[in-house]
């Protein structure tokens, strides 16, 4: 992972502390909380600070990295007519959507749970303008549009200036070709203030180490910046130089995938305390066909190959384990996808793959001695299983690592056959099948 | 730019001290015959050694280490290829300094997962601008079999021969994954005759050098017959490969397959393989650019299980034309099963041969007059390992009998005489005397070579430098005679002036000395520069004529070299006064009380 969201109210966050920093000349007015339910929201408006929520008229939506919310009709900002959302009003909204599942036009299912509460700011359509950046290729891209709001994707050509801006331009560059680029659709007398902002803007995506930034609309009203809707992507791999400047950042599951399971959640903790790495993401949990392959590319490798020749639904979770694990963290990764596995019956038995490519340097007989341990610890359950096992591995000492596998399956009665770097490294695939 | 990557004269920096990754890229060296070790020096930024043992062969080389690029670079000047072993948190700044080193680097390969995007891209676009190849991040590197190989690709040595990644093949390889990398070489070995050329263009979303970057100088490496790509779904790279063969840029024919076609069955979520491998569109998908590639005429198979037979097809029709020929299969020399770290290291000397060396010299081309050498010859090649030429093999014999002895009174001597006298022999006797020797009582040679270096090396004034140790509440070594004077000047100090001003190419720090001396006996007449202080500093002026740097000579005094002079010179005397303390068959030396002052207190109790 490198790209990761983060929710509005979070974006919005590290752009009201880092304001004067960057948007001289402007004013910004940090005015949004983040709620998980009604009653958080009543008590909010009773914290000093938070008064505006009893004064001012309200707008709330969903804040789980979701788009569309317009669209989905998930963005209350009127009863009667625009302007009028009192705090009750939004609270009441919150637990009328909070009390049941939610679709969104795209299928994707599941509860609310994080809402973004703040004023409602009126405006004309024509203050609303649009920006974003990103990278396109090897390069960072500014789009401005004069036009903000929804309609902003349809029409995109004609309506979105976009000013490429390669890794190596100079700041003074960068400006003139920002400058040059002001959609023409912005009021001239504007035309000077928007363009400083942009300016001012990508450096600010720039030095934050923002991948994704989007402000649609921004609403400009003389020299006040009203962020109406933002999208935000970090490059996590940066989290160790903007520990200060991003603050406690969250980086939520996406709306309508489930959360972590508890196995899931258990390995990638594990994973962020190794130097190697271990990964799972569990795809079907009746699947009958499950893995436990060493190495980024062998294991997208073997799940091509089982889609390809037993197809998908077979395909019971996706992972890998790599660079050099210790023995008990390969123990605990096998003991894991173990216990997963037998959980569910399947009249046909199950499969387990144990495969890898040639290892560079993972001492193979060292990480086998790990998936040793667990087999013995789950042999029965194997078995009740029907589980046939296929190991194909090379590298390092993979040798002794074969051959101590086979010995200890032996030793188990657990079903298995055991092949070396002569054998291609998916083809115990297309044997396991046949079977 | 250069079409090989690689040759066999290539040699790398690697930045840290990886020792398993170093020692097979050694042990892949002694394999394939090469004469230089590939890797050239190693920089460790916490390490206070000067070197690293290794085995090559059955052998061990010491391979030097330094504590950062600029000092490793002013040493080895042909070493173009940095291995860039630094964290994630510190792989760009190692980058950018070698980067910003102009010419030293022709390629830099980064292994680091997960730096910062932007700072990947930084490093990348300077790395493009200086025209330096960068292979990475995330990578486990690339070879050039029979010529270089980077760290661990390729695995064990086994596994290297086993895959003939020890000779070149025909093929040109590009892979994302490093795994995966040397699955494919092995494929490559039992369908076809190896590599000649492999590259891991690493996992993340922005690496250095990409597909086409590769291929391309593939394309012009006379070795490579035709190139494999294994690519991964997400990313558009695959399409410029496309792109260079409909525009007849690349000729030779590619075999490819992108992997992750399972990607299609899952929507956004489930991060398949790598940083980089994620389709944001449909031309992205692992199927679209394999269709594409097809399309464009590139060997593509129908999934990854049927690679090989494309590539078995490829390479026997290449065969048939006559475009691959035979491969010759070297020799390969074979490590050792078990290797022994030597314990002891021994650069000066050698008794394994015919007859024992002096730094590479038989003793006998040393010994008798006739070979025209003398004591200082010796010296010079046990002592420094090289051959100093006449006149300052001549000086260092000259103050080798200039300190042999000072009389018996002198408390070195007094010592060594008192232990002879109680019935111990020579040696027991001389160590006695050779404990001594310290700061009070020789040591003003080293001290003079250390202050007055120090007051030279900082352009201090004699002034300055009188106020300099003043402050420092030392007596200025070197300076000084109990009776000797500028009017009844020391005859040995005297000699010294007058060979160095005979034969040595310049004397600066002499001439320095000179001027404080000067200033000393201005206010007092016996505050010459003595003998002790005029060895020490003729000593440096040697060395600087020698050709030494000002911090090799730093380290010689610092190391007690100049004491070394002293004691071996003094020895000589000792084992005279000991000598002659034995023929003389003196009895037992007990100090009379007389000469002793008495001042005992009672005890005092403490509670």
């Amino acid at each position: 992972m490198a790209q990761r969201a983060i929710r509005e109210y979070d974006g919005k966050a590290i752009f009201a502390r880092h304001w004067n920093d960057y948007f001289s000349g402007f004013h910004y007015s940090f005015k949004s909380v983040l709620v998980t339910s009604a009653d958080e929201l009543r008590e909010k408006a009773k914290e000093h600070g938070f008064e505006w929520l009893n004064q001012e008229p309200l707008v709330a939506k969903p804040d789980m990295l979701f788009g569309k919310r317009g669209k989905n009709d998930l963005v209350l900002f009127k009863v009667e007519k625009p302007g009028d959302v009192t705090l009750e009003d939004a609270a009441k909204w919150i637990e009328e959507k909070q009390s049941h599942e939610v679709t969104l036009l795209t299928g994707q299912k599941g509860m609310l749970t994080h809402f973004i509460v703040e004023p409602f700011t009126p405006h004309s359509q024509e203050q609303e303008y649009y920006i974003s950046a990103t990278v396109v290729d090897d390069d960072d891209v500014l789009y401005m549009s004069a036009e903000g709001g929804m309609e902003v994707e349809e029409g995109w050509e004609e309506k979105v200036n976009e000013v490429r801006i390669p890794i190596n331009m100079s700041d003074d560059e960068m400006e003139r070709a920002v400058r040059a680029n002001v959609p023409a659709g912005i009021p001239d007398e504007a035309k000077e203030r928007f363009g400083s902002f942009a300016i001012q803007f990508f450096k600010f995506y720039r030095d934050l180490n923002f991948a994704y930034l989007e402000i649609n609309p921004i609403v400009m009203i003389g020299n006040d910046m009203h962020i109406l809707d933002l999208v935000a992507r970090l490059d996590d791999t940066a989290g160790f130089l903007m520990k200060d400047k991003w603050g406690d950042i969250e980086f939520p599951t996406p709306f309508g995938m489930e959360d972590m399971s508890p196995e899931e959640k258990a390995i990638a903790e594990a994973d962020a305390k190794s130097g190697a790495s271990l990964k799972l993401t569990i795809l079907n949990p009746e699947g009958r066909i499950w893995t436990m392959v060493a190495g980024g590319g062998a294991s997208v490798v073997y799940a091509d190959t089982i889609a390809d020749l037993a197809g998908v639904k077979d395909l019971a979770n996706y992972g890998e384990y790599s660079g050099g694990p210790t023995e008990s963290e390969t123990q605990f990764y096998a003991e894991t996808i173990f216990d997963l596995m037998t959980r569910y019956e399947d009249p046909r038995g199950k499969i387990l793959i144990i495969g890898g490519a040639i290892a560079n340097f993972t001492d193979v007989a060292k990480t086998f001695t790990g998936i040793i341990k667990a087999l013995e610890k789950y042999a029965d359950k194997l078995k009740a299983h029907k589980t046939k096992i296929y190991v194909r591995r090379g590298g390092p000492n993979y040798e002794k690592g074969l051959k101590d596998i086979k010995e200890a399956a032996e030793r188990l009665g657990l079903y298995m056959e055991v092949y070396g770097p002569e054998t291609h490294v998916t083809d115990i695939v297309r044997m396991a099948l046949e079977k | 730019m250069s079409n090989r990557l690689f040759t066999k004269d290539t040699q790398a920096i690697f930045w840290n001290n990886n020792k398993s990754a170093i020692q097979r890229m050694l042990d892949y060296d002694y394999v394939i015959g090469r004469e230089k070790p590939s890797v050239a020096a190693i920089v460790a930024p916490t390490s206070s050694n000067k070197f690293e043992k290794f085995f090559y062969g059955p052998d061990e080389i010491m391979v030097p280490l330094y504590r950062n690029t600029a000092d490793a670079v002013s040493e080895h000047e042909n070493a173009d290829v940095l291995l860039n072993f630094a964290s994630f948190r510190t792989a760009y700044d190692v980058s950018m300094e070698a980067i910003n080193m102009g010419d030293q680097f022709k390629t830099i390969m980064v292994t680091a997962e997960g730096i910062p995007e932007r700072l990947a891209r930084k490093m990348n676009q300077a790395a493009k601008d200086n025209g330096i190849l960068v292979i990475g991040p995330a990578t486990v590197g690339a070879i050039t079999p029979g010529a270089f190989k980077i760290a661990n690709i390729g695995g064990t040595i086994e596994n290297i021969i086993k895959s003939k990644l020890h000779r070149a093949g025909s093929a040109g390889l590009v892979t994302r994954s490093g795994g995966l990398f040397n699955e494919l070489c092995n494929i490559i070995s039992l369908n076809a005759d190896g590599v000649a050329e492999g590259v891991a263009i690493g996992g993340d979303r922005f690496v250095g050098s990409v597909f086409i970057d590769n291929l391309l100088r593939m394309e012009s490496n006379p070795d490579v017959k035709y190139m494999i790509l294994l690519g991964e779904v997400g990313g558009t790279e695959e399409y410029k490969v496309i792109e260079a063969v409909k525009s007849g840029k690349i000729k030779k024919p590619i075999i490819a397959w992108c992997i992750g076609t399972i990607a299609k069955h899952f929507s956004s979520g489930v991060q398949f393989g790598h940083a980089g491998a994620s389709a944001n569109a449909e031309r992205e998908t692992a199927e679209a650019k394999n269709a594409a590639m097809r399309e464009a005429g590139i060997h593509v198979p129908n999934s990854f299980n049927d690679l090989p037979q494309v590539i078995h097809q490829v390479y026997t029709d290449l065969k048939k034309e006559g475009i691959i020929k035979e491969i010759e299969e070297p020799e390969v020399r074979t490590i050792p099963k078990s290797r022994k770290p030597k314990n002891f290291i021994c650069t000066i000397s050698d008794d394994r041969g015919e007859e024992a060396t002096y730094a590479g010299f038989p003793i006998s081309s040393v010994a008798t007059p006739d070979t025209g050498k003398g004591i200082g010859d010796v010296i010079s090649l046990l002592w420094f390992k090289k051959q100093y030429p006449k006149w300052a093999t001549d000086f260092i014999e000259t103050v080798l009998k200039t300190v042999a002895d000072h009389g018996p009174a002198v408390s070195g001597a007094h010592n060594a005489k008192v232990t002879a006298r109680a019935g111990k022999s020579v040696v027991e006797s001389l160590v006695t005397g050779l404990l001594t020797i310290g700061p009070r009582f020789g040591g003003a040679i080293d001290g003079a070579a250390k202050y007055f270096k120090y007051a030279n090396d900082n352009n201090m004034t004699p002034q300055e430098f009188l106020a300099y140790m003043k402050k420092e509440g030392v007596p200025i070594p070197g300076i000084g005679h109990r009776i000797k004077s500028l009017r009844n000047p020391d005859k040995r100090v005297e000699g010294l002036k007058k060979f160095a001003n005979e034969y040595f190419p310049s004397t600066s720090l002499l001439d320095y000395a000179l001027t404080v001396e000067q200033l000393t006996t201005s206010k007092k007449d016996n505050l010459i520069l003595n003998v002790d202080g005029t060895i020490g500093i003729l000593m440096v002026d040697m060395w600087r004529a020698l050709g030494y740097s000002e911090q090799e000579i730093d380290e010689f005094i610092e190391s007690g070299t100049l004491n070394s002079f002293f004691i071996l010179g003094r020895t000589i005397g000792f084992i005279g006064h000991v000598l002659d303390e034995k023929r003389l068959a003196m009895p037992m030396y007990r100090h009379p009380m007389d000469d002793i002052l008495y001042d005992v207190q009672p005890a005092e109790k403490i509670q």
